[in-house]
């Protein structure tokens, strides 16, 4: 071979590979996983949830329900929502407890504890923040934010490696032991595209959670929004959750 | 003016390869190389197929319009049906295939309405020693209606835990109207008729003098004037159990 053919051979060598490569997913009958078209646009929605902290009787039904759900594997500590006791005390300590444990109902209503001056429960679940900090420490970037405002983990990308549990304020995260891979409220993100309620509020008795869309201009939780005096959780990390809790107490972090 | 033969395949193999690099970047490696989009897409996709577990109000509401309209119309309006009833999408999408569970004991309606502190002011709640023990809620109440049928007829009612501590005592077989006046108005507005208790000591009087005519009461009998000053006689003796001291 001299150096003519060599480099005419060369030139079309490139071409040649370039174009079967090309054509082996094709043959092979599947590259891209097919988008199935859908008329849901993502980017006209801005998905968020109202807490009415006054309303929530600890039933622990939404907790049941989103098990019941997603999947969520049935022991008790793993959750993507979970409801909180507080007890707050004469000497200002704070006591939090998490009731969604299955212990079962006690036989008879506990005894009052005098030292309490208030006490109340708060439902808790991933906050949906506008500016995630799970997303930025991801470093396989398999969790990311959706064009509607949902924070989603990409099963298939993600490595296990629970940086994004460290980094989330709100500890809602956890690590499926099934599929060894992170795992969070996702809205219901199967639901609510397609219109549904999330199941925790679907089966919310006394309608303490308030699903809704926040670019919706005659929504429930725009008008949630509007009457209510609106907190949020640790709002000081700037991370803008939109779980929007009503008459939340002071003492709640 | 002719350029060089030299310049001209320089241009050609520079061109070539700047075609190559194009084709290589815009056309042959796949997007998800560079960016990101195309795995998200894909996994939001994966999720928007997940299955749907709850069916939704809206669903059940086809085919059990009247259970939702009495629903609707009372306490429980704002509960769904998937509360109680337990995920029923498999119901919803092969009626015979999942008959959905209709629960009837205690502890389904305790959840929500057992006594609980922190529970928020005005939700009703019962002790569940206090409230009928052991008697299923569903005989009373309809789950879909909760409002009781009718103003309760006995006393055991609401004093269940009194009821339960008179039965184990002497007092056993002695009826609450014996010692108590109970208005008719206590039955449906009970803080507005309150019962009365016994204002002197002659209620007791009746029985536990000597020579009373019931031979269990005349072995406590007193005598009246000699004992308790001026005390009504519930006031050291609790007389629902009296044989606990007070």
């Amino acid at each position: 071979m001299n150096k003519r053919e060599f480099l005419k051979d060369a030139i079309l060598f490139f071409p040649a590979a370039a174009t079967l490569q090309a054509l082996a997913p094709a043959a092979e009958g599947k590259a891209e996983p097919a988008t199935t078209p859908t008329d849901y646009d993502a980017t006209r929605h801005w998905y968020g949830m109202g807490i009415d902290v006054d309303k929530c009787i600890g039933c622990n039904r939404c907790v049941e329900a989103c098990k019941a759900e997603n999947n969520v594997p049935d022991e008790p500590f793993y959750f993507r929502t979970w409801i909180e006791r507080y007890q707050i005390h004469e000497n200002g300590e704070t006591r939090v407890e998490c009731i969604s444990t299955r212990a079962g109902l006690p036989e008879q209503a506990p005894p009052e504890d005098p030292s309490v001056v208030r006490t109340f429960f708060v439902p808790k679940l991933c906050n949906q923040c506008a500016h995630p900090p799970c997303v930025q420490v991801c470093p396989v970037g398999a969790t990311f934010q959706t064009q509607d405002g949902v924070v989603l983990v990409d099963e298939k990308r993600c490595i296990g490696c629970r940086y994004c549990i460290q980094a989330c304020p709100y500890g809602a995260r956890y690590l499926n032991p099934r599929t060894k891979t992170a795992d969070k409220c996702t809205f219901c993100y199967h639901r609510i595209t397609e219109g549904l309620l999330p199941a925790c509020v679907e089966v919310c008795p006394t309608e303490a959670r308030i699903f809704g869309d926040l670019k919706g201009k005659a929504d429930r939780l725009v008008r949630f929004h509007r009457v209510n005096q609106i907190s949020v959780l640790k709002p000081d990390l700037n991370t803008e959750p939109k779980v929007l809790y009503a008459q939340l107490d002071g003492e709640v972090r | 003016m002719k350029l060089p033969e030299q310049v001209t395949r320089l241009g050609i193999v520079i061109a070539v390869i700047v075609a190559v690099v194009l084709l290589l970047r815009f056309v042959i490696l796949p997007e998800s190389l560079f960016s990101a989009r195309p795995h998200q897409a894909a996994a939001a996709e994966r999720e928007m197929a997940k299955p749907l577990r709850h069916a939704g109000v809206a669903v059940c509401r086809e085919c059990h319009e009247e259970q939702f309209e009495l629903k609707y119309g009372g306490k429980h309006r704002t509960i769904g049906c998937e509360n109680c009833h337990g995920p029923a999408a498999s119901h919803a999408a092969d009626e015979n295939a999942a008959k959905p569970p209709l629960p009837r004991e205690r502890e389904a309606c305790l959840a929500c309405h057992g006594y609980d502190s922190s529970r928020p002011n005005g939700f009703p709640q019962v002790d569940p020693l206090e409230h009928r023990p052991r008697k299923k809620c569903v005989t009373c109440h309809d789950p879909h209606d909760p409002v009781p049928p009718k103003a309760p007829t006995e006393c055991t009612g609401c004093h269940g835990r009194i009821e339960h501590t008179k039965a184990m005592s002497t007092h056993a077989l002695l009826p609450c109207a014996s010692c108590h006046a109970v208005d008719a108005q206590h039955m449906t507005e009970p803080r507005l008729a309150l019962p009365t208790k016994p204002d002197s000591r002659e209620v007791c009087g009746r029985c536990h003098v000597p020579g009373a005519t019931d031979p269990a009461a005349s072995k406590v009998s007193v005598d009246m004037a000699a004992h308790g000053g001026t005390y009504v006689c519930w006031e050291c003796h609790y007389a629902h159990l009296p044989e606990g001291r007070k």
